[in-house]
């Protein structure tokens, strides 16, 4: 029999999303007094409407649905798949307002894919935008990075038991210190760390390419948050090609790569215990991913010629590979080029890449390193069982930050998860080719949505279908929260109607 | 004989001058140049379009992006062709309209691949501006209705709990 959820539920599950809303309203305050210090007045009228909105919302959820109740595991679930979407439309509302959007749905469609660091976007005249506007772009995908939920845990909620089950909720079940809001306080120290001495090596390497100052560091604390959080939104419509910079793609590339580790492999790094980057298992998994899908790319790219030159290669092959697979997105080829100049090979390794992402507890999507290391273990473990003796036992074991024994249920859940991960590519493959689109091309951008990573092969335009639009929002969404969350809103919008 | 040799040599170059000029004439769009890259490669090639972004000089050359309304593109020019460049597009200006002749290049074999094309001949088409910001009254008007709400909906939390006492 299922249950009905009664009144309190949804109050508990009000009180913590309304919160969740006020700290999002909060975080506008950064594009205002950008804006002012820009002299962009009407943009910084966006953000205060925006605000405005986000925080009455906020407040006034926060007081109808007052409890003092923690909450339970489905409760945390929901909050978080419900804060995502509701940011999303809320986050969508400057964006709209600028006139750079051609409707709300296409605003919604550029605020989830900050949100969920993927990169595509809908944005029209990108290179006349205020710089208000852009920092928002570019912000969302720093807050969505981290989790939308950590910002509101490391701001609002103090001691709070649900406080982990929202983090959950959010894919992240790694805790980095004892508590979770110290973990979460933890992360945000990392990436401001980062964010400062990023944002100086790309504003320097700017000023030597011959960018004004000024411009050169709000682009490159605008192109960090984007990198670091594998997000790929540039301030430029032409992407990384904007820069025509061998110095500023090596950079990034370093700090595309960072984002794609672990945040609690970062903190044994901080740490000074520096092995653990060639003994945890996702690492190799990384390296290893990243050689198979650079071959399949460099022999697809050779064979017709397009990249004749060492050079060429890296930063045209190498660079939308390694872009791909941390999830971040970053072009320096035009979208078309990948349809037009790219071989079926070629596109094939970098979807595969695409489809696999970085680690766990990251800024990435996708798969994820430490799944593909399990079920690459547990196939040899299987493969061992029918080599050895059967009186022999078999015991396979894996470093993941400290040595591991590997069991049934985590094999089960990683499969479980890249299923589903596989199911969503695929779906959106599906939704393209319907829509008339060449299924490699429909697999591309399908995989690209999911797996939160924002190159485009061209699909990604204003004139969409709404439904493909749609479907690509709902992919970047369940893609990013790793489907728990949604199942338990789907399970709880299920059990609201039928339940008893 | 010798008047015979001159006389194509300069049908050749008429001939070569109209084929340049014919060219000129018909600029071609971003999204051609890059659908097609392989049929204009290393080919002479006329492109129009506004300047964007930042003039980033490097020693005797420099990079402008230009773009003609859906897509920007790279353009490899002289330093001394740079510095005429008054206004660059962004917020706050529109910047200066250029017309570029130039060798287009699917995969720049001197910029790392780069689809750039390098100019050979720069011509203004209309120079830029800087735009002026007039506020907008509905917005502001609205956020104030917002920030009456807003403070309403705090006095009114504030307010309920001595209520209750």
């Amino acid at each position: 029999m299922i249950l009905r959820p009664n009144l309190d539920d949804l109050r508990n599950i009000g009180y913590y999303l309304g919160k969740i809303i006020i700290g999002l309203g909060l975080t506008m305050s950064v594009p205002i007094i950008a804006g002012i210090a820009f002299g962009e007045f009407n943009p910084s009228l966006d953000f205060f409407i925006a605000a405005e909105i986000t925080v009455i919302f906020g407040l006034i959820l926060t007081k109808l649905c007052r409890r003092e109740q923690d909450l339970s595991w489905a409760q945390g679930m929901i909050v978080v798949s419900l804060s995502w979407l509701v940011a999303t439309v809320l986050g969508a509302i400057p964006l709209y307002l600028s006139g750079h959007w051609k409707s709300f749905l296409d605003a919604c469609f550029d605020a989830m894919s900050g949100f969920a660091t993927t990169g595509l976007t809908l944005a029209q005249d990108l290179d006349h935008m205020s710089y208000a506007h852009n920092l928002w772009r570019h912000l969302i995908m720093f807050i969505g990075g981290q989790g939308i939920v950590i910002v509101a845990l490391s701001l609002f909620v103090k001691g709070a038991s649900g406080a982990f089950k929202m983090y959950v909720g959010e894919a992240r079940d790694e805790k980095i210190l004892p508590n979770v809001i110290h973990t979460s306080r933890f992360i945000w120290l990392v990436s401001i760390v980062y964010l400062i001495l990023g944002a100086l090596a790309l504003g320097i390497t700017g000023i030597l390419n011959g960018m004004k100052p000024l411009n050169s560091f709000y682009h490159g604390a605008c192109i960090f948050m984007a990198a670091f959080d594998t997000g790929g939104f540039t301030p430029q419509s032409q992407n990384m090609l904007y820069y025509h910079s061998l110095s500023y793609e090596v950079i990034t590339i370093i700090i595309m790569i960072l984002g794609a580790l672990n945040f609690k492999l970062h903190y044994h790094i901080w740490m000074g215990n520096r092995k653990e980057i060639w003994k945890d298992i996702e690492t190799t998994a990384l390296f290893i991913t990243i050689m198979i899908t650079l071959v399949i790319t460099a022999i697809g790219l050779d064979r017709i010629g397009v990249y004749p030159t060492a050079v060429m290669l890296f930063r045209k092959g190498f660079y939308q590979l390694i872009s791909g697979h941390t999830g971040t997105g970053f072009q320096t080829i035009y979208a078309a080029q990948f349809v037009n100049d790219w071989n079926h090979l070629a596109l094939t390794g970098v979807i595969c890449a695409m489809a696999l992402g970085g680690a766990v507890c990251s800024t990435t999507g996708a798969i994820k390193m430490l799944r593909i290391g399990v079920i690459f273990k547990a196939l040899a473990e299987d493969i061992k069982r029918i080599i050895l003796p059967e009186r022999a036992i078999i015991v396979q074991k894996f470093h993941h930050i400290k040595t591991i024994f590997m069991e049934d249920k985590q094999v089960r859940s990683a499969l479980l998860i890249t299923l589903c991960y596989l199911l969503l590519y695929g779906f959106g493959a599906l939704v393209g080719t319907f829509f008339g689109y060449p299924f490699l091309n429909s697999l591309f951008e399908s995989t690209s949505a999911a797996a939160n990573v924002g190159l485009s092969c061209g699909i990604t335009n204003i004139s969409m279908p709404a439904a493909l639009k749609i479907t690509y929002i709902f992919q970047m969404w369940a893609g990013r929260l790793e489907f728990m969350s949604v199942f338990v809103l789907a399970g709880f919008v299920v059990a609201a109607i039928k339940g008893k | 004989m010798m008047l015979k040799k001159i006389i194509s040599l300069l049908f050749l170059l008429i001939a070569y001058s109209l084929q340049l000029t014919a060219c000129f004439a018909q600029p071609i769009s971003s999204t051609e140049l890059i659908n097609n890259a392989k049929l204009y490669d290393a080919k002479v090639v006329v492109y129009s379009g506004e300047v964007i972004g930042d003039v980033m000089v490097r020693a005797r050359y420099a990079w402008i992006n230009i773009n003609d309304g859906n897509n920007a593109i790279g353009i490899w020019v002289s330093k001394a062709v740079a510095k005429d460049i008054q206004y660059s597009g962004s917020y706050k200006a529109k910047g200066d309209v250029l017309e570029v002749s130039g060798i287009f290049h699917r995969s720049c074999p001197e910029h790392g691949g780069d689809l750039d094309i390098h100019a050979q001949y720069i011509r203004k088409l209309n120079s830029g501006r800087l735009l002026t910001e007039r506020l907008n009254l509905e917005k502001r008007n609205f956020s104030l209705i917002l920030l009456g709400v807003l403070c309403l909906v705090l006095i009114l939390r504030q307010l309920k709990p001595k209520s209750k006492k």
